[in-house]
């Protein structure tokens, strides 16, 4: 993502003191665990003129719940640091092609793919065809449709622990139908999504990989 | 399990229900197949209309409205369908709905009620109260029909035999209609039960029926179905006993325009119902001469009462939701120990217990948000069961137990982390230390302990980076490039 933004002419900053956005507390049902990060992401990101995310459910986590947690704490302040910042945080793909309007980022990527529409980004975001826009003027791509590609992986944080069976299951169909595209490789905007796809293509010894769309878009040989 | 009532109460936690429920794959297989053809019927009616999007705002609009009034509607209600020669009784419970009904099915002198399906009614276990009392409850609804006489449970809000198939329907047929040679074309099966239920129509004198709205500005009641078996309940028995719960009211005639739009396209990927019946009290020359209504609270008021999850009760029953789940389309309704299942059961159940059971339920879901985004009252079912797994977490971390929850204390530990630069590198460390036993030589975990060997059962987890984003920035920054 650095490669590619910095490709592009922006200058990229990497808060050192930045952790994590709280979704996996909040969507499990620990609110006031995801409180503190809340505050702890705003004091880092203030400042910055876009916050771009490589992952859309942190990004959705933000702008679905950010808001309501912010009047929760009751501090105006953070309400309106909150009410500030929300605008400038883009999803890494929702950066390019609708703050920046770029679909050709220059990305060289010889392989045979296929995207995975994470939940969060096609649901909640709203990111629609732009990632696969993206994907499409990478040069040597050969981009083949997933299909049912808009069901979930099933990741869903602890649900995968929690409900391991009924995930397992679910990942079993996302699986089969990635390998039913002949695809080298499975994209997401999403590192969850590509974690969870990952582990059971890995545990099938399938040889597909997973690389995330920013690796794509950098232009690089999938490197693993 | 089949024959026992889906009582939350008594239900096992779902991911142990759901485990049990996907080793049959016959049954899996039906429900895919009919989740299937249903979504891709509702997916072509939603299409063809371009107002869509505005009318399920506008349905979202109509619910919230009765939900924030609803105290006024249902005592119009109450007034207009007196008025038109309805007796409305209130129960405060399931118990008090059950006692009411069961009287007055006794009272109409009948020892046998014919039914046309009602999920309130399974909410209560009414059957099983009507069998209590001498009266026999003859479900008429085709699918209701094949789940009582094969003993099973419905799976499904609007298509209740959804789990099974052609050839398990026709061998229920056989043994409990005594007809050995039937075949297993849908005609055959219609005809089959058409003779079954028409001496049952012409004989029985009471019916019980549900009912999907009740306008409070005639107090009217309506139904709207598929087979006419409803309307044979509504209209021929002398006593009509409708149940309904107090979210079913609709403020004015006029909104059902809206309503029965959006319900019949989501429910059953129909332009509109084949049946639609709306009747207002009684008329002595025409149908059920006695009409009783009861409207049932049955912690209703307490959904009502929590702001983030009163939407809970904008529902319409149209099962959508359902259809759209890839968690129900993996395990079917059996596992959610409720006779809602699915996305709208894992959020309906656990508060219509008070949050008493089903706790498992808001966690029967990948928060993928495929409910919300074909309800066609716009319920943000995510929203609500976030909220919900908050609630039971606040349940589980109180008291002296809650020290010892070893989510939470893993939750909070994590929490801290996440609190401070210096421990979450310090936790990326140690990360990597800790996992290195378990770390194979292609760096890949393959085995897990304790809460996290659900992971492993089905996938490998990649060893952490040797160099994280952290060291590769730090250094990068160091070489000044």
């Amino acid at each position: 993502m650095v490669r590619v933004l910095e490709r592009l002419g922006h200058t990229v900053e990497f808060p050192p003191g930045q952790t994590c956005c709280g979704q996996m507390h909040y969507n499990t049902g620990y609110q006031a665990e995801a409180m503190p990060l809340l505050e702890r992401f705003v004091a880092q990101f203030k400042d910055a003129e876009a916050v771009v995310v490589p992952s859309s459910s942190c990004v959705a986590m933000m702008r679905d719940h950010y808001p309501k947690m912010a009047r929760e704490i009751g501090d105006s302040k953070l309400n309106e640091a909150v009410d500030a910042l929300l605008p400038k945080v883009f999803e890494f793909s929702e950066f390019l092609t609708k703050r920046l309007g770029v679909e050709d980022v220059g990305a060289s990527y010889p392989h045979r793919v296929t995207y995975h529409a994470s939940c969060h980004g096609l649901r909640n975001l709203g990111l629609g065809d732009g990632p696969v826009r993206l994907l499409r003027a990478v040069k040597g791509i050969d981009l083949v449709e997933l299909p049912s590609v808009e069901v979930c992986c099933g990741f869903g944080g602890t649900f995968a622990v929690k409900n391991a069976d009924v995930s397992s299951a679910m990942l079993a169909d996302k699986t089969a139908a990635i390998l039913s595209t002949g695809a080298e490789a499975c994209t997401a905007c999403d590192n969850s999504c590509l974690m969870h796809i990952e582990g059971a293509l890995h545990r099938q010894k399938t040889g597909v990989k997973t690389v995330h769309l920013a690796e794509i878009l950098a232009g690089e040989e999938v490197a693993r | 399990m089949s024959g026992t009532a889906l009582d939350p109460k008594t239900a096992p936690l779902f991911p142990i229900a759901a485990k049990i429920a996907m080793g049959d794959a016959q049954m899996r297989k039906n429900v895919r197949h009919a989740t299937d053809v249903i979504q891709t019927k509702r997916a072509r009616v939603v299409a063809e209309m371009p107002d869509w999007q505005q009318l399920r705002e506008a349905g979202r609009q109509i619910r919230q409205h009765t939900m924030e009034n609803l105290d006024f509607y249902l005592e119009e209600f109450e007034r207009n369908c007196t008025r038109a020669g309805g007796v409305v009784h209130w129960a405060r419970d399931a118990e008090e709905a059950r006692r009411i009904v069961v009287e007055l099915a006794k009272a109409s002198g009948s020892d046998e009620v014919i039914k046309i399906k009602s999920m309130t009614t399974e909410e209560i276990q009414l059957n099983q109260a009507l069998e209590a009392a001498g009266v026999h409850a003859v479900e008429t609804d085709l699918a209701e029909l094949i789940i009582q006489l094969g003993e099973d449970r419905p799976s499904h809000i609007v298509v209740p035999a959804l789990h099974k198939n052609r050839q398990e329907i026709r061998e229920i047929f056989q043994r409990k209609m005594n007809l050995p040679e039937l075949g297993d074309r849908p005609d055959d099966l219609a005809d089959a039960a058409r003779m079954y239920l028409r001496e049952k129509f012409l004989r029985v004198k009471t019916g019980v029926s549900g009912a999907n709205f009740l306008i409070a500005e005639t107090g009217g009641v309506c139904i709207v179905e598929s087979e006419g078996n409803g309307r044979m309940c509504l209209t021929l028995p002398e006593t009509l006993i409708t149940l309904a719960g107090i979210d079913k009211v609709v403020p004015r005639y006029q909104d059902l325009e809206v309503l029965l739009q959006l319900l019949p396209r989501s429910a059953t990927g129909e332009r509109m119902n084949p049946y639609n019946s709306i009747w207002t009290g009684v008329d002595v020359k025409d149908g059920p001469r006695t009409f009783h209504v009861v409207l049932m609270d049955n912690a209703r008021t307490e959904i009502l009462a929590d702001e983030e999850s009163r939407q809970t009760l904008n529902c319409i029953r149209c099962a959508a939701c359902q259809n759209a789940c890839p968690v129900y389309r993996q395990t079917g309704g059996h596992a959610y120990g409720s006779v809602y299942a699915g996305p709208i059961g894992a959020i309906l159940t656990p508060q219509l217990q008070e949050m008493h059971y089903a706790q498992s339920l808001p966690y029967a879901s990948s928060l993928c948000g495929a409910c919300y985004e074909v309800c066609p009252v716009k319920i943000n079912i995510p929203e609500v069961l976030i909220h919900l797994r908050n609630k039971v977490v606040k349940q589980n971390t109180a008291g002296v137990a809650g020290l010892f929850d070893v989510e939470a204390t893993a939750m909070k530990a994590m929490a801290m982390i996440f609190r401070s630069e210096k421990r979450f590198r310090a936790a990326q460390r140690l990360g990597r230390i800790a996992e290195s036993p378990l770390t194979g030589k292609d760096g890949w975990i393959g085995w897990l302990p304790g809460m996290l060997g659900g992971w492993t059962q089905a996938r490998d987890l990649k060893e952490m980076p040797k160099e994280t984003f952290r060291d590769w920035w730090e250094k990068r920054g160091k070489n000044g490039n």
